[in-house]
Order: structure tokens, then C-alpha cells, then sequence
């Protein structure tokens, strides 16, 4: 969008223009003594508009968080984000919520570490409280080859000046007294990648505060409005048809994750992307005794406590292409195996429920960023099992895209042309089962 | 359970194969040039419904066969021997 030149200085980037308002302590008293709390709808809804600036399809955490950028820092308030079903019905609502920023990549962790970053001041810049609890991340190596790995990962991230170090099992038992590092275990602990500031983050509450904030900026959220085909005309994007009429627009922003084929394939646009379902479970609560999220590659599980006690389980994704979100017994009967294989302690809990999300998986575990050969259709897709931590970068990337018409820096290394010319920015070894 | 119908041993849950996904046209890698082998390494169509794809029967025969199944819901159309051995008398789930 090059026709918008005259934006305030360097600042840009960091400031929203107003504070999200609304809600504050004497609200709180104020509602809670009402017989019937009269809280306002936190956003609104609309009729649909024949025509809007920006299109973004995927009401999730990366369609809302480009909105809230486009509105917040460019003054670009003429959006819509389209969603076939609820906002946050996707990966978004799904997640296991696992934020930290140790990646594997020079290009992955700035990237990653920027996101964190931006979490760590997001509950005050939406007035909206996500509930980032930075408890510390530990991934376990139950061998050399895995303890190699992670001391790698461990000088990469220094180097970027991220909280990151190797380890060993005392120091484990510290931070994680349940987990079993003796020499019992058949997989026994060596040590562990040590990553303080990650944590987990409240997702819907990421999803309403980004959702609330846009729509103040005068965004329009539609829900229950899918998109069936996208128009062109000479190359470029000229408009949406959706369930609900179509839209005119020159900017279109796929946000769709496991879903994004479809929408790729209505303007032409072909990536490597692949779609399979990412099963995780809870437990029921119980009294708080794990700080550190814990992830184990080897076992192929991870765990962390929520704030209400549950335990959140989650593993690596289901292994064959797939758009369906049943989940299995396969998967729960292995995890069950493994956790206690950690946690000997845990045979007695009981699972309450299990589910699964749509991921959009791609060869290198890295994201897909920026235009395509179609003008103004963007992608930011590829977000596989990772991409709740990175919404707020994402989106922030994506909005400085839509509005300097160029990629920006932090976000280059991740074009989908980066398969064709062999550049691929490999991430399986930190992302493939911590997620 | 997934019940994958390999066309060797018959009925498996499907825990019991790997998947090399959807089948790809591979070029002749002597004349193919470097975006068209990428294109057939990496570019895949992901569809939502029906998918041609390759199997390995890695806790059974170790064999390979192709499949076609609707990625929605799992259902499996047929599957059925490669190369000399296809005779299009496939296993009909
Ligand atoms: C079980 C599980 C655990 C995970 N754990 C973590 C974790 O711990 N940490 C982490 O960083 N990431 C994690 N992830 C990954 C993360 O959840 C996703 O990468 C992220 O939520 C993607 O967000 P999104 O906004 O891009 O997509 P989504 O939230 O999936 O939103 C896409 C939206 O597009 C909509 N849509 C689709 N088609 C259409 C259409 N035709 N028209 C209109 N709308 C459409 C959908 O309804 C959906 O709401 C996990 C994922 C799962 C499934
Ligand atoms: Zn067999």
C-alpha cells in the first residue's frame, strides 16, 4: 500500500496511537456489585461492506493481530477479518499456548524473540490480561546426540542475547522435583536446554484482547463468513466472494493456517504446505507442583500446569495429511505411556478431555511470509505447531508489509520463495515436538 | 481407529504404516532443472478430499502400495500394489 506515505517517525513501530481503554479496577467493583453485570459486547458486529481496503481471511490469533498492527501502527483502519466460523475456532483456541524463543536459526530466534517481546507488554497495551506466566521452558536430551543438539541451540540463542543454557539433572530436579532423572527411566535424563523466559500465555485471551482492540480502531470482525473464491484481473487481487456477498478489495491477507491450501489454490498459488491434525489433552486439576513447561523430543511429549491446576499435555503432530480434527486413542494411550515414564507420580491423574487442531506443516518448520505472484495476495501461513507464539511478530511484520508494500527485514528469510531457490530455514530440530 | 486396508495383508490399524504422502511426478533427474526438481520436492496440492498417495507397511510386510483417501474423513477409496505387480484389482475398503 504505497499510496499512504506520510507516517510519524521511527517510533512508529513500537507505539500504538491510542491506549485500548474500557476496562480498569473500578469497572471490576463497578460490575460486580450490579445484580446483573451489564459488561458491553467486547466487539461489535456489521453489515458487510461491499468494499474494504485490506481483506484478511482467518479470524484467528494472526489474522487479528495483522488487523490490530494495521489500525494501531500505520493508521490503516479500513479492514475486515473474515472468519467461516467463530474467532479463535482454529489453531488459536487450540494450542497448548507454549511461548519461548530458544529456536535452532539466527533468522528463527530474532524472529521468535521479537514475539516475546511484544507478549511481554501486550496485556497492557490491549488493557487485556493474557496471562503470561514466564515459569521457564526445559527440554530434556535423553542422549549424547540430543545434548549436542541443545548446546548448539543454547550458543545460537546467546549469541542473540536470549536466556538460554545446558543443564544437568540436579539442577533439573530443582526446577522440577516430579520429574524422575534417575538412571531408572529406559530413556534415561542427561540434562536439558534451560530457556527461563518461556513460558504460556492465556490463548483465547490473546485472541479476545487483539479482537477488542481492532474492533475499537473501527476494524469489522465478521464471523460465520466464509470465503468462497477470490477475483483477479490482470495478476492482481481485485476482490473476495464470500458466504456472505463479495467484497471489493486490492489487498488480501491469508491467515488460514491449516486451512490456507484452499484459499491459496482459489487465486492459483502453490506452497509446500501439508495439513495434519495436532492432538493435546488436560487433566483434571490438581494442586500447583510444576513450574517449568517440560518437553521430552525423545518421548515425544510435553506437559506444563495450567493456572487452574490442569495439566496440559500435547505431542508431536499426527503423522499423515490430513483435514479432519477426531482425536485418537492411539494418541492418548502413548502419551499416557510417556508421561509416566517422566512422572511416575501421575498414574493415578485422569484425563478430562482430549482434542485437536489443524496445523500447516512445511518441509523446514518455518513459517511462509509475505506477497506471492499474485499482486496483493499475501501469505502468512506455515505455522504448523508453532505459530501461537508468533502472532504478535506476525502480525506486526504483516502490517508493516501491507503498508511499506516490501518485506521487512525480519521477515524475509521466510518467502515462499525460498523453496525454489533452495534457502530453506530449518527449525525440525527445535519445533518438531516442543512446540 | 483407522483401518488401512494393505493390499498384501489385508485390514490394519493404521498405526501400523508409514506415510510418504501424496504422489508427486518426479522428473527425470538427469534433464530436470533445479526449480523443477524443488517444485517436486517441496510444491504439494494438499487437497481437502480425495488423495493419491503412497504407503509402507513398516510393522507388517514392509512392503509399499498407493491409497486414495479423502483427507476429510478418512474414508479409504482403494489401495492396491505398485509397479509390475498392479494389476487394478485393488482392495476395496
Ligand atoms: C493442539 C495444538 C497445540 C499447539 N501448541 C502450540 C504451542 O504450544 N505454541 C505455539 O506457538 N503454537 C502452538 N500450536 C500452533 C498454533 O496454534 C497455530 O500455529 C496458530 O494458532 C495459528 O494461528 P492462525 O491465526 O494462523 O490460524 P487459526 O487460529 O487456525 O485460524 C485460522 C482461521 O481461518 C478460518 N478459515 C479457514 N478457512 C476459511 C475460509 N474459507 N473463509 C473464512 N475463514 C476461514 C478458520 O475458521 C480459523 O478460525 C498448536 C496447535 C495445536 C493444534
Ligand atoms: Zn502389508
Amino acid at each position: 500500500m504505497t499510496r499512504r506515505q506520510a507516517r510519524p517517525g521511527p517510533t512508529r513501530a513500537d507505539k500504538p496511537r491510542t491506549r485500548v481503554s474500557g476496562y480498569s479496577a473500578a469497572a471490576l467493583v463497578r460490575q460486580g456489585l450490579r445484580s446483573t453485570p451489564g459488561w458491553e459486547r467486547a466487539w461489535g458486529s456489521h453489515d458487510l461492506r461491499d468494499r474494504y481496503e485490506v481483506v484478511i481471511i482467518g479470524g484467528g490469533l494472526h489474522g487479528l493481530a495483522t488487523a490490530y498492527y494495521l489500525a494501531s501502527r500505520h493508521g490503516i483502519t479500513d479492514v475486515a477479518v473474515l472468519d467461516k466460523g467463530y474467532l479463535g475456532g482454529g489453531g488459536s483456541g487450540r494450542n497448548t499456548a507454549i511461548a519461548r524463543s530458544n529456536y535452532l536459526t539466527p533468522e528463527g530466534v530474532a524472529f521468535y524473540d521479537r514475539s516475546l517481546n511484544l507478549y511481554e507488554n501486550l496485556a497492557a497495551e490491549l488493557n487485556f490480561n493474557i496471562m503470561f506466566s514466564q515459569r521457564g521452558h526445559l527440554t530434556l536430551a535423553h542422549s549424547d546426540a540430543s545434548l549436542r543438539t541443545m548446546r548448539w541451540r543454547a550458543e545460537v540463542n546467546k549469541v542473540q542475547g536470549v536466556d538460554s543454557e545446558v543443564i544437568d539433572p540436579d539442577d533439573i530436579k530443582n526446577l522440577a522435583p516430579a520429574l524422575d532423572v534417575s538412571d531408572e527411566p529406559r530413556y534415561p535424563v542427561l540434562g536439558a536446554l534451560y530457556h527461563p523466559p518461556g513460558g504460556i500465555i492465556r490463548h483465547d485471551a490473546v485472541v479476545w484482547g487483539y479482537a477488542r482492540a481492532s474492533d475499537l480502531y473501527g476494524v469489522h470482525l465478521h464471523q460465520g463468513t466464509e470465503v468462497v473464491g477470490i477475483d483477479t484481473g490482470h495478476g492482481k487481487v481485485t476482490g473476495v466472494q464470500t458466504s456472505r456477498g463479495r467484497i471489493s478489495t486490492g489487498t488480501v491477507v491469508n491467515c488460514t493456517a491449516g486451512w490456507s491450501t484452499l484459499i491459496n489454490d482459489m487465486v492459483g498459488v502453490r506452497t509446500p504446505i501439508v495439513t495434519a491434525p495436532l492432538q493435546a489433552a488436560v487433566t483434571e486439576p490438581v494442586k500447583p507442583f510444576l513450574d517449568p513447561v517440560v518437553v521430552s523430543g525423545t518421548l515425544h511429549v510435553y506437559v506444563s500446569q495450567t493456572a487452574r491446576g490442569e495439566l496440559v499435555f500435547g505431542a508431536s503432530v499426527d503423522p499423515f495429511a490430513q483435514y479432519s480434527m477426531r482425536g485418537s486413542l492411539d494418541f492418548i494411550e502413548g502419551l499416557a505411556g510417556h508421561v509416566l515414564e517422566l512422572m511416575p507420580g501421575l498414574s493415578k491423574m485422569r484425563v478430562l478431555r482430549q482434542w485437536a487442531g489443524l496445523c500447516d506443516m512445511t518441509p523446514d518448520y518455518s513459517p511462509i511470509m509475505g506477497p506471492t505472484g499474485v499482486e496483493g495476495f499475501h501469505v502468512d501461513i506455515g505455522w504448523g505447531t508453532y505459530g501461537f507464539k508468533a502472532g504478535p511478530v506476525a502480525g506486526e511484520q504483516m502490517a508493516l508489509l501491507i503498508a511499506d508494500g516490501k518485506p521487512p527485514a525480519l521477515i524475509e528469510p521466510f518467502g515462499l520463495d525460498r523453496f525454489l531457490s533452495g534457502e530453506l530455514v530449518g527449525e525440525k530440530g527445535a519445533a518438531s515436538v516442543g512446540h | 481407529m483407522i483401518v488401512l486396508p494393505c493390499p498384501w495383508c489385508g485390514p490394519r490399524n493404521v498405526t501400523e504404516f508409514h506415510s510418504l504422502g501424496e504422489v508427486v511426478d518426479r522428473p527425470d533427474p538427469r534433464t530436470a532443472t533445479r526449480s523443477e526438481w524443488r517444485t517436486y520436492l517441496y510444491l504439494r496440492n494438499n487437497p481437502a478430499g480425495r488423495v493419491h498417495e503412497r504407503w509402507f507397511h513398516r510393522a507388517g510386510c514392509r512392503r509399499f502400495f498407493d491409497a486414495e483417501r479423502d483427507t476429510r474423513d478418512n474414508t479409504v477409496f482403494s489401495t492396491w500394489r505398485l509397479g509390475r505387480e498392479e494389476t487394478g484389482t485393488g482392495v476395496e475398503a
